[in-house]
């Protein structure tokens, strides 16, 4: 079981620590046994086909689920992102990205100094009066991972967030998306079942078996780490690949 | 496009004015004596001869109406709001509105008369028993509909039940809402009326009443022209109002 990475001297933080979670809904067994970890500043994929809990293993991580047996710690504030947006669709932006804030009762002035601070870096800038119906679906993404960063600004947890998005948005999407962890800076899992997807994006990938699930295999990815673009044209990445599907 | 909104309205004077003109000329043609069944004009005569009197009538029937129509809206709102915070109230509460519809309401306009008096008080209750209904069980629906994932995201922002309820589950169900004062406000003046013949001294139902005990029938249309217009224009607000509110609603559809 990887739970354990190297103990040297600069041991990285873990900010997402399970321990060997069981979880059940009535007779069915979902997980039997998974142990995963995430550190600080990582990009972790959870890689898994339809069916394989992935969003049960979502909704653990982010509080919304107790779990049977086993131990759920995370280490900061943690937001999360759907394939739907679930923008209100009665709020203009700028109010879906300050709801956040509103619902912690933060003061209206620092409410807009933060939007006004992150909505040029999201590429919001311009767009905070229009209503999510007058945005495209990359635009509407945007909102909702801002409003994600509203939430909280440690740990993003990603559940297909690009799935319902074209192919050309998406790629643009999961570009941004490593943009954004950089200028932020914060830790990001990611839960898909796209094999290309968890590869450009990932530091390590889990592989996912199929209903009751357990982790197949923990992957590092460790080419291209500082120019994710050229994954895309590696030969690594198709060996990679063949080697994910004979897992699924 | 311009041509299709011409038509929307034209169709529907066409089909309203044709009735009107078969009406008068069988009336005419079989000179029905007027106590078996008046003419549209003289019906409009005797709507604009008698106007003070029915305006004097009126008056009395539009304030039961709009007082038991708020009293309406404001009870459904608690009760709603009440019922989806707590599920066992919601089962406790739901069967018991549903069967209340079912008592006919003439049955128990008189019971009112008994215990309130013949003042306004039983009239804006029948108001009440009649609106509330609809208008309740479209924000119980309206609330119930809400998507999981959205119940799921205000949980993650730790959002108080308050805060949930006041940006999520009000604004959502607004289209229900309504949808639910659209039927509400087709039914409150004729509620109204209902509760005025059983008793009283002042209203258009009580116009009504004695102008068909005269066998005054230009009259008694008369007044139901009035309610029927007082209908139409009130569900005509009530549209204006949606619009103008579910702005968002309109435009998503359209998209």
């Amino acid at each position: 079981m990887p739970t354990q990475t190297n103990s040297s001297t600069n041991k990285p933080e873990e900010v997402i620590v399970l321990n060997n979670v069981k979880k059940t809904f009535g007779p069915m067994t979902v997980f039997e046994d998974i142990s995963l970890h995430v550190n600080k500043n990582e990009v972790v994929s959870v890689l898994g086909s339809s069916g394989s809990g992935k969003s049960t293993l979502f909704n653990i991580i982010a509080g919304l689920y107790g779990v049977d047996e086993g131990i759920v710690k995370v280490k900061g504030s943690i937001g999360y992102m759907q394939q739907k947006d679930l923008l209100l669709p009665w709020k203009t932006v700028y109010d879906n990205i300050a709801l956040p804030l509103k619902i912690k009762k933060v003061a209206k002035e620092d409410i807009n100094m933060k939007i006004q601070k992150y909505l040029p870096v999201v590429g919001l800038q311009g767009y905070e009066n229009k209503y999510p119906y007058q945005l495209s679906g990359g635009m509407r993404q945007r909102a909702s991972f801002m409003r994600t960063l509203m939430t909280a600004e440690d740990i993003m947890l990603f559940d297909e967030a690009f799935g319902s998005l074209d192919s050309v948005t998406r790629g643009q999407m999961q570009k941004w998306l490593l943009e954004m962890k950089d200028i932020l800076g914060n830790t990001v899992l990611f839960i898909t079942h796209d094999i290309d997807e968890a590869i450009y994006l990932s530091d390590r990938i889990y592989v996912l078996s199929k209903i009751p699930a357990k982790i197949q295999k923990e992957i590092v990815v460790d080419f291209h780490k500082d120019d994710k673009d050229k994954r895309l044209l590696s030969h690594k990445l198709l060996e990679l690949k063949s080697e994910i599907l004979k897992l699924l | 496009m311009k041509k299709f909104i011409n038509t929307d309205k034209i169709y529907p004077a066409i089909g309203i004015f044709g009735i009107l003109i078969i009406w008068q000329a069988l009336v005419v043609i079989r000179q029905t004596p007027m106590y078996i069944l008046p003419s549209p004009i003289d019906i409009g005569l005797a709507l604009v001869k008698d106007w003070d009197l029915i305006y004097y009538h009126l008056i009395v029937t539009v304030y039961e109406s709009l007082a038991g129509f708020a009293i309406s809206i404001i009870l459904a709102f608690l009760i709603s709001i009440f019922m989806d915070s707590f599920n066992f109230i919601k089962k406790l509460l739901y069967p018991i509105l549903v069967i209340s519809q079912t008592i006919p309401i003439i049955a128990l306009a008189p019971l009112f008369i008994i215990w309130f008096g013949f003042g306004m008080m039983p009239k804006i209750v029948t108001v009440v028993i009649v609106c509330f209904f609809p208008i309740a069980i479209n924000l119980v629906d309206g609330m119930d509909s809400i998507d999981d994932d959205y119940l799921k995201l205000f949980k993650s922002m730790k959002a108080s039940k308050i805060q949930t309820l006041y940006h999520l589950k009000l604004p959502f169900s607004m289209v229900y809402f309504f949808s639910g004062l659209k039927i509400g406000a087709t039914y409150m003046i004729m509620s109204a009326v209902i509760g005025e013949w059983l008793g009283g001294d002042r209203g258009i139902g009580v116009y009504m009443l004695r102008a068909k005990n005269a066998y005054a029938l230009d009259r008694v249309f008369a007044s139901i022209v009035v309610i029927v217009g007082l209908s139409i224009l009130l569900i005509t607000l009530i549209e204006l109002m949606s619009k103008k509110i579910l702005v968002w609603q309109n435009e998503r559809d359209e998209e």
